[in-house]
């Protein structure tokens, strides 16, 4: 089956906008990607976005990505829409009613509207674009709120118990329609600058991984709710090592023993069983601003783990430290405000609010000594920026010789390890430091050094 | 099977199955490209399901493969009857033990098993492995060759190869990773969480009795408390249940004590129950 020219190069092109985003896709997918498209053909744009997906993907994270690049290689449009796009006030008015009737079609619409009429910036063709930015600060569709709310109880839509939801369930539309207007100002920009820059630029990657230092609130929102399918996969991962480490030496004792009802051959080997011991852990958290929110992550993954140990004791610190693991137990239950209750409650900050690895270290090698023996595996999570002060290396030290393992996951990338007031390699010389920038990273980590 | 993605929708919703347009859409493809549907998903939205349907739209047989830890190749794949073996062999006392060789190693001392019965059969078949994900890894290996050749190998007898491809279903609850080789063999569907319109139709449609209103208050709380973030979110089953629930209580509308009283029909643990009563405001009743 041949199809047509310019359908290959489109459909090549999305595989590569899509494999330089991390996804890994063959020629094998490529080529069942290009007989999808021809069985279902390119008219209805919806099936033809769940037949790619269905044969370029293989997981359900990847999914995010593949539509933003999707929209962009077969958008709904070209070019500008057609007809005259009102003003400010008449889109408004309009924005108002679709929301209030929760209409999807009509919210694509205007958001292709709107940016055609309120996006545009610059007149020259070198600096002109389309900027969703723009457009949503001129038209405001959050200060639209009360007016639906008020729209949808006034045609009898709020009553009763169902009226609660009706404020969530319209800030869930516009939340929608801002992100179908980011799509479309960036259909637009690629029209303009080439699609193939724009897909690799401006569409974001997979929260797993996003670097933890720039994720924003509702990346780390996205992140958070991975944790429980995250731990699930890891505790059976755990399960499946400690299976392995198991299987042991033969216990000779009680194979001839066994042996005795086959006439004294050896039928059933015995293999001598492992206590099963199970370890301790021991968090170690910078909570300071700079580091949050992978703390706050590793914390709550680390929580959702807790079965797998015989004991989690998790502390925080700033500048000085403090136990925390009775925090986190509550925090099962309201993971957003883990950062809040932990700054509330915990004592962090001694005279000042930045962060001193050397002044926390040494308050816990003294103060938590009995917390760290000779079962106990130790995490310490942060970015190892002393501000300039003393590192205090001997309380690390101390730390390590008691302590089965210690490892250091450091959420910066390697290359900045030791600039600046970094003791990353001070640090690393006593104790395993990892690399661990984003979900994904942590993910491996978690897996291959948590101890069975 | 289907000549488009609308038969599709269409023969499914006749057996009682409403299809999503992805889910049409990739059930269309895997029967035109001959290729199995790896359907992932969170428990309780239709996955085993849709493998049922699929074989009462074709009037398929159903093979189904539990998978469970410890499932191996004598569970999956064929066994040999080896006490048959054994009679057989003592029963043909004069026999030389060539001839008897040939014999207990023939068609009738073979039990088959789901993966072979499938391939097997000349009838249309649906095979079903449910629960992929908690196989070990050995048993994907072994799905390798049945999922990309349909065909199974037995040393004494050579290879089994489908005359008639079945269309294959393997479920998972992504509890364990899958390996990317058996990914890659397979069309991937994700059934996540209908839409709402999508989710009042199911509803109307399974639990009959129920009043068109009522369904939809239903279903838009049970929007809200996905929209939570809650350890166990409610799924399609869920939404089901509760309907029936509401029913069978003789509910006409919702009101707030109604919903705090049969929240736990909905929500599986206290934490989440606590949680969701707080952001709904059940406890000013």
């Amino acid at each position: 089956m041949t199809a047509p020219a310019d359908a290959t190069a489109r459909l090549t092109g999305f595989v590569a906008a899509l494999r330089a985003h991390g996804v890994r896709i063959g020629t094998g997918e490529t080529v069942d990607a290009a007989q999808a498209a021809a069985a279902l053909g390119f008219a209805d744009r919806v099936l033809l976005r769940e037949g790619l997906a269905a044969t370029l993907l293989h997981t359900t994270d990847q999914r995010r990505l593949f539509d933003a690049v999707f929209d962009l290689y077969f958008p709904r449009g070209v070019g500008a829409p057609e007809g005259e796009t009102g003003d400010r006030d008449d889109l408004r008015d309009r924005l108002a009613d679709a929301l209030a009737a929760g209409d999807d079609i009509l919210l694509a619409q205007l958001a292709v509207e709107a940016v055609d009429g309120l996006g545009g910036y610059g007149s020259s063709p070198g600096s002109d674009g389309w900027s969703s930015y723009q457009t949503l600060e001129r038209l405001r569709p959050q200060t639209l709120m009360a007016r639906v709310r008020d729209d949808v109880r006034r045609q009898g839509g709020g009553e009763g118990f169902t009226g609660r939801l009706l404020e969530d369930e319209i800030r869930r539309r516009i939340e929608a329609f801002r992100a179908l207007v980011a799509a479309e100002a960036r259909r637009r920009v690629a029209e303009r600058r080439g699609r193939d820059e724009i897909a690799r630029r401006a569409v974001a990657p997979t929260a797993d991984r996003v670097d933890f230092l720039y994720a924003g609130k509702d990346r780390l929102a996205e992140l958070r709710r991975t944790v429980q399918p995250l731990a699930r996969k890891l505790a059976t991962r755990l399960a499946a090592r400690r299976r392995r480490a198991s299987r042991g030496t033969i216990d000779l004792r009680r194979t001839l023993r066994g042996s005795l009802s086959t006439g004294g051959v050896p039928m059933r080997p015995v293999l001598r069983r492992r206590r099963p011991a199970r370890p301790e852990l021991v968090l170690l958290c910078d909570v300071s601003g700079s580091v949050a929110g992978f703390s706050d992550f590793t914390m709550l993954l680390v929580q959702a783990l807790h079965d797998q140990f015989s004991k989690v004791r998790v502390f925080a610190f700033v500048n000085r430290i403090d136990e925390i693991t009775g925090l986190l137990d509550h925090g099962a239950a309201d993971p957003e405000g883990l950062g809040a209750r932990i700054r509330a409650e915990a004592t962090l900050t001694g005279w000042h609010g930045s962060s001193d690895y050397g002044v926390a270290l040494g308050e816990f090698a003294e103060r938590y000594a009995g917390a760290v023996g000779p079962r106990t595996t130790v995490f310490v999570l942060g970015d190892a920026r002393t501000n300039m002060s003393d590192p205090n290396l001997a309380a690390v030290r101390q730390i390590a010789e008691r302590a089965r393992h210690v490892h250091w996951l450091n959420p910066e990338p390697r290359a900045q390890w030791g600039t600046g007031d970094s003791a990353a390699y001070a640090y690393a010389e006593l104790v395993a430091m990892h690399e661990c920038r984003n979900a994904h990273q942590l993910g491996a980590l978690i897996g291959r050094l948590l101890p069975v | 099977m289907f000549t488009s993605v609308d038969d599709v929708s269409a023969r499914l919703a006749e057996t009682g199955y409403l299809a999503s347009p992805a889910v049409a859409t990739t059930v269309f493809l895997a029967d035109r490209l001959g290729k199995p549907l790896l359907v992932e998903g969170p428990a309780g939205v239709g996955k085993t399901e849709l493998a049922k349907a699929v074989a009462a739209v074709a009037g398929a047989r159903l093979v189904r493969l539990q998978c469970y830890e410890g499932v191996d190749e004598s569970r999956a794949l064929y066994e040999w009857n080896h006490a048959k073996q054994l009679l057989r062999i003592s029963a043909g006392r004069d026999e030389t033990w060539d001839e008897t060789r040939t014999d207990i190693f023939s068609e009738e001392f073979l039990l088959p098993r789901p993966l072979l019965t499938a391939i097997r059969g000349d009838e249309p078949t649906v095979l079903l492995i449910d629960e992929t994900d908690k196989a070990d890894v050995e048993v994907e290996g072994l799905l390798l060759e049945v999922l990309s050749d349909f065909q199974v190998t037995v040393p004494e007898l050579g290879t089994i190869t489908a005359t008639r491809r079945p269309f294959v279903v393997l479920t998972s609850n992504a509890s364990r990773e899958l390996s990317e080789a058996l990914r890659r063999r397979c069309l991937f569907l994700h059934i996540g969480f209908p839409d709402e319109e999508l989710e009042r139709r199911i509803v109307r449609l399974k639990v009959p009795g129920i009043d068109a209103a009522l369904a939809k208050s239903v279903v838009r709380v049970v929007g809200a408390l996905r929209a939570m973030d809650l350890r166990k979110v409610p799924s399609v089953a869920e939404t089901i249940d509760w309907a029936r629930t509401l029913l069978a209580l003789g509910a006409g509308t919702l009101d707030a004590t109604l919903v705090r009283d049969t929240l736990g029909v909905i929500l599986k643990h206290q934490d989440d129950v606590q949680k969701a009563a707080a952001k709904l405001d059940l406890d000013a009743v």
